[in-house]
């Protein structure tokens, strides 16, 4: 990648970070993302060369949680950094420039960089009517295609650019769609979750920087080493499942004592994320160490994938009304078909001629 | 259709297709079967043999003696499927908030382990009572469609299950759509097949109990 500017290394250590600090942030992605020891060095020596890349942040149909998870970390830290360094090309929560000025600077940085930057989406596209959605007066759908054609790669962030998210939840208004919907002649990477786990989007970053590619990626568009595995196999509180300890509600003595969620709705079961390996926070807790069931977050359309406190074994919907008018429906048809066999049987016991010995001796 | 949504669809409409259509099928045998009657027995009782349906019950569910001779893998396959099936179907946590999601009722379930010991037992019996079906000629000669469909109705949610608990092979969300998918199947074959038995059995054992204790047969 060759952009201009400062390198990434140059770059933290004018921030105070340390070549230790800096090394061990290394260690720790390659370890995260499954990479063996021998490619730390590698990914120093890359990080290290990498000039700031140009990322151009493009903020459609969202909630802003997931800038928000990315940038309020608790203490400034290495990802937290490099993310900052990384992203500040246009990104209009961040930015200090507005209006003419803020998309003077997306335009400016695709000129410089075509071909070259990497566009990172959070928010779902609105299809529906063009005007659910504009920045500066340009629809998302125009403003994503326009600067998508000159991009490296595209990494949809959050599960409403990754899937359509909140938005596209049913009945959809606004004809929600993710990025993946209209971008197809570029690698798009989707890092979903509401929010994504922050080191998640720079360990792929440091992936992209150090190898020039994104990471391997699952069946939707995730990168494997992440989403590669499903909270409830990661979670620490498999055991109790395994042993049939589960908390009934929120404040009985099984949550207490940290039993599984299962039977409060965790859909840890059916997830696939990081949070309990990586946890969030820098590593402080995750939603079901913090005594809450895993909604599923990074999945598509989890919030039509029925009520969120079901355990995943129970029926989404109530049955009783449809199972009882089937069952009054059974016994009715059953009787009528007890009519039907009755009249059969009296129709044969009419139609029944008796023989007697002599009719038999008449007929030889 | 993404995995999750197929498991969705099975856990919504899915599920409410297939019990309603097994609670149509059940009222509609049950209904047909008992207004069928039986013809008026005209002659008097050998003996008086209060409870001998009720007694039938109980006996034609021990084995009969020379069972085990006779037809071992009948006689064992047949006891560790059905206690196994039932272990698992009726103490297995997520079972049992099935059951508590649809009709309020619960009771406590057993570990994991335990339950895992009880389905591989299940599973093992069924093959060997699939075997033996094949390979004895008799058996084979008895056999038609349904009892092999009456088989794999079984076997496919006890598979499937076995495959989500674990974690084999496929992905756990495909696994427990196919087994929430797989135990629709058999709730919507239940009534119409010789899984009928699952309701019927006790009626025709005590229906049989009482006509025979009338016809002096000892129950």
């Amino acid at each position: 990648m060759a952009f201009d500017g400062p390198t990434i290394a140059e770059t933290l250590r004018r921030q105070g970070i340390s070549r230790r600090g800096f090394l061990k942030f290394c260690a720790t992605t390659a370890s995260l993302m499954a990479l063996p020891p021998s490619m730390v060095p590698a990914i120093a020596a890359a990080l290290e060369q990498a000039r700031r890349p140009s990322v151009i942040w493009l903020s459609f149909q969202e909630c802003t949680g997931c800038t928000e998870s990315l940038t309020r970390s608790h203490t400034p830290s290495i990802e937290g950094l490099i993310l900052e360094q990384i992203s500040l090309d246009y990104h209009h929560t961040l930015q200090a420039a507005s209006g003419e000025a803020a998309e003077a600077a997306r335009e400016a940085a695709m000129r410089e960089n075509h071909g070259k930057y990497l566009l990172v989406v959070d928010g779902s596209i609105p299809l529906g009517n063009p005007g659910y959605s504009t920045i500066a007066g340009v629809s998302n759908l125009d403003m994503l295609k326009e600067t998508a054609a000159g991009a490296a790669a595209v990494i949809a962030v959050g599960s409403c650019a990754a899937y359509g998210g909140l938005p596209a939840a049913l009945p959809n208004p606004t004809g929600a769609v993710p990025v993946s919907a209209i971008i197809k002649d570029k690698p798009v990477m989707n890092v979903p979750g509401c929010p994504p786990i922050p080191v998640v989007i720079t360990g792929v970053l440091a992936h992209f920087l150090t190898f020039a590619a994104l990471p391997e990626l699952d069946d939707h568009g995730r990168p494997k080493v992440f989403y590669g595995e499903s909270i409830h196999d990661r979670c620490y509180r498999r055991p109790f499942y395994d042993q049939g300890k589960f908390a009934e509600t929120f404040d009985d003595e099984g949550a207490r004592k940290g039993w599984c969620l299962f039977k409060l709705g965790c859909k840890g079961p059916v997830t696939y994320n990081a949070c309990a390996t990586t946890k969030w926070n820098q590593g402080v807790s995750f939603p079901i160490q913090s005594g809450h069931g895993c909604i599923g977050c990074s999945e598509p359309g989890f919030w039509d994938m029925g009520p969120l406190y079901k355990p995943l074994s129970m029926p989404i919907a109530p049955v009783q009304m449809m199972v009882g008018a089937a069952a009054a429906g059974g016994a009715i048809a059953g009787a009528a078909m007890a009519l039907r066999n009755r009249a059969a049987k009296q129709s044969a016991q009419a139609a029944h001629q008796k023989v007697t010995v002599a009719d038999l001796e008449k007929a030889k | 259709m993404s995995n999750l949504e197929l498991l969705t669809w099975a856990r919504g409409p899915g599920l409410s297709i297939a019990l309603a259509v097994c609670a149509f099928g059940i009222l509609l045998r049950l209904f047909e079967i008992f207004s069928l009657g039986r013809k008026a027995d005209l002659s008097k009782a050998r003996e008086h043999s209060p409870g001998s349906g009720w007694r039938t019950i109980v006996s034609r569910s021990l084995p009969p003696p020379g069972l085990m001779k006779r037809a071992p893998v009948t006689y064992i396959g047949g006891y560790v499927f059905h206690l196994g099936f039932a272990i698992t179907l009726f103490f297995f946590v997520p079972h049992i908030e099935l059951v508590r999601g649809l009709t309020g009722l619960s009771w406590p379930g057993l570990p994991t382990q335990v339950v895992d010991i009880a389905a591989v037992a299940a599973i093992l019996a069924l093959i060997a009572v699939l075997a033996s079906r094949l390979s004895n000629p008799v058996k084979r000669l008895l056999s038609g469609v349904q009892d092999y469909l009456a088989w794999l109705l079984t076997f496919l949610p006890l598979l499937t299950g076995y495959l989500a608990f674990h974690h084999l092979l496929i992905d756990y969300t495909l696994a427990l759509a196919l087994h929430i998918l797989s135990v629709e199947l058999l709730l919507v074959a239940l009534p119409f097949t010789k899984l009928f038995h699952t309701v019927s059995v006790f009626i025709s054992r005590w229906y049989n109990g009482d006509i025979f204790g009338r016809k002096g047969v000892a129950s």
